[in-house]
């Protein structure tokens, strides 16, 4: 810190005296600037006519600060995340996942001779919401958003995640009441969601959706209720096997990310 | 006021703002924009062209969203056609579509919050640019009110303001001043050639006068080839009395293109 001015030096320096010279001056305005005691004398020293002014200022910035707009208040982050897209476009899809899962758990507790619904079902109930999450069709803002460097395989992946969030602990839940193995129930379900968009990078997602859930439909849901098996994939040593197929497809997908920069026609 | 980093005035590394050779777009299964040659610098373009010359298609390509199915497209000294990365480009370019969708539970400013971060704006940053841009399109009353609630004028505006919330290099509007008030387009014009001092702004229209009253530089586009480029005294010098139009201007932009449909027939 520098040293005070004297008391002579402030009192011109407040009057404004044109005698005292720059370097004075300046080495003045430098001290006060970090020395809360020598504004305290600067202001004793004040003529009034300055203090009117300041009076005065004083009173036109309170006017200015009631009269103009209100500062905008804090928002929550909650209150601007329940009018995000995905709770207008993708609660719909969800809840319709969640009572058709509702169903399969009914179906089964109240017909135990059939083959597990809910295990023939977990595999695609992420698909729905995986299909919604990035489409032309259903995000509005689509055009404005495709054209931003967010845009890409970075923004599927978070959008898939939130879909994952809701239908995973569903999934748990059906499976827990119905006594279905809990591996058994999330590692086809991954592996499905991570293969639909690996399959997405060449055809679009919704496409690879409604061809992965019509092929598991055809070749296993249907068979196993018509024979009322179980089919061979779904048998409880399958798990590592379907870990393995979510992890390729994973890989698959990481390694075709520059495939997602442009939202597809198939979109 | 905001304060300006080193990078912005750092010179660029690149000749042209926009790049295009012999670009092909389709639209579809149709090919809208037949190779075009288009070179832009800093300055404010206009894009002007009859229904269906391949504007909306050309913007769509120059925004990144639609992949050329041929030629050569470079923004900012970044290849953008093919399978290149697209990012370093994108966190340049401001764009405002014909139809613009958008979430309408949004307030104004969530909405260009939103697009401000997909941006990649630093996130401390966000608020101001948000306000500002709001402010420099008139929308400061309305920031908090819900997008759902404005007049299709205002949802215009919020479009301008989030194009322009990351002070993009290159901004692509397109069809910008529909739903305009004669009034809000004088001050949109005025907020155009202040962009147009240090960015390369492209707006497509089909209001002959906007353009010669806000442009630098006109360009005619006819069935996805470029038929002219130059400043608005050449467009209003290729006009004859006896040309289609009520202003010199109009006159010059019929003359081009009854040349342009007379040469290709």
């Amino acid at each position: 810190m520098t040293t005070h001015p004297d008391a002579g030096v402030l009192a011109r320096y407040a009057e404004g005296d044109p005698a005292l010279d720059e370097a004075n001056v300046w080495s003045v305005e430098t001290h006060l600037e970090t020395c809360a005691d020598c504004r305290g004398h600067l202001a004793g020293h004040a003529p009034d006519d300055t203090l009117a002014l300041l009076e005065r200022v004083a009173a036109g910035i309170d006017r200015g600060i009631a009269d103009g707009p209100s500062p905008v208040p804090r928002r929550r982050a909650w209150s601007a995340a329940s009018r995000r897209w995905f709770v207008v476009t993708l609660a719909p899809w969800l809840t319709m996942t969640a009572a058709v899962l509702g169903c399969a758990v009914l179906l089964q507790l109240g017909m135990p001779e059939l083959p597990s619904l809910v295990l023939l079902l977990a595999p695609v109930a992420p698909l729905p919401g995986v299909a919604v999450a990035w489409n032309r069709r259903t995000d509005p803002a689509w055009e404005l958003i495709a054209g931003t460097p967010a845009a890409g395989l970075g923004m599927l992946l978070r959008r898939t995640a939130v879909v994952l969030a809701v239908v995973v602990p569903l999934l748990a839940v059906a499976g827990a009441r119905t006594g279905a193995p809990l591996a058994l129930m999330l590692f086809p379900s991954l592996a499905f969601t991570a293969a639909s968009i690996a399959l997405g990078a060449l055809i679009g997602v919704r496409r690879a959706v409604l061809v992965l859930a019509a092929v598991w439909s055809l070749a296993v849901v249907l068979p196993s209720l018509v024979t009322s098996e179980l089919p061979v994939v779904l048998h409880p040593g399958g798990a590592a096997g379907w870990a393995l197929a979510a992890c390729a497809m994973a890989a698959l997908t990481a390694a075709r990310a520059d495939l997602f920069r442009r939202l597809s026609s198939g979109n | 006021m905001r304060t300006i980093s080193a990078a912005e005035t750092a010179p660029a590394t690149y000749a042209w703002a926009v790049h295009a050779e012999q670009l092909r777009v389709k639209a579809g299964r149709h090919l809208a924009v037949d190779g075009l040659d288009l070179r832009l610098q800093t300055g404010v373009h206009g894009l002007l062209g009859p229904n269906g010359a391949g504007k909306t298609t050309l913007m769509r390509a120059l925004a990144t969203v639609l992949k050329p199915s041929g030629g050569q497209l470079t923004l900012l000294g970044e290849t953008v056609s093919g399978r290149a990365d697209l990012r370093r480009a994108r966190r340049g370019l401001g764009y405002l579509p014909q139809d613009f969708g958008f979430y309408p539970r949004f307030t104004v400013r969530e909405f260009v919050e939103y697009m401000a971060w997909l941006k990649e704006v630093p996130k401390p940053a966000i608020p101001g640019a948000a306000q500002r841009a709001i402010e420099r399109v008139g929308l400061t009353a309305k920031a908090d009110a819900k997008m759902k609630t404005l007049s299709g004028g205002m949802v215009r505006r919020a479009g301008i303001a989030q194009a322009i919330v990351n002070d993009p290099q290159v901004l692509l509007l397109d069809e910008p001043t529909v739903g305009l008030d004669p009034e809000q387009r004088l001050d949109f014009r005025d907020l155009l050639a202040d962009i147009g001092v240090d960015s390369c702004v492209l707006v497509s229209t089909h209001l002959v006068e906007d353009v010669v009253a806000a442009c630098t530089d006109v360009i005619l586009m006819s069935e996805g080839k470029l038929v002219f480029q130059g400043g608005p005294e050449a467009l209003i010098a290729h006009g004859d009395q006896g040309d289609a139009g009520f202003s010199p201007a109009e006159r010059g932009y019929s003359a081009l293109l009854r040349r342009h449909r007379g040469g290709v027939a």
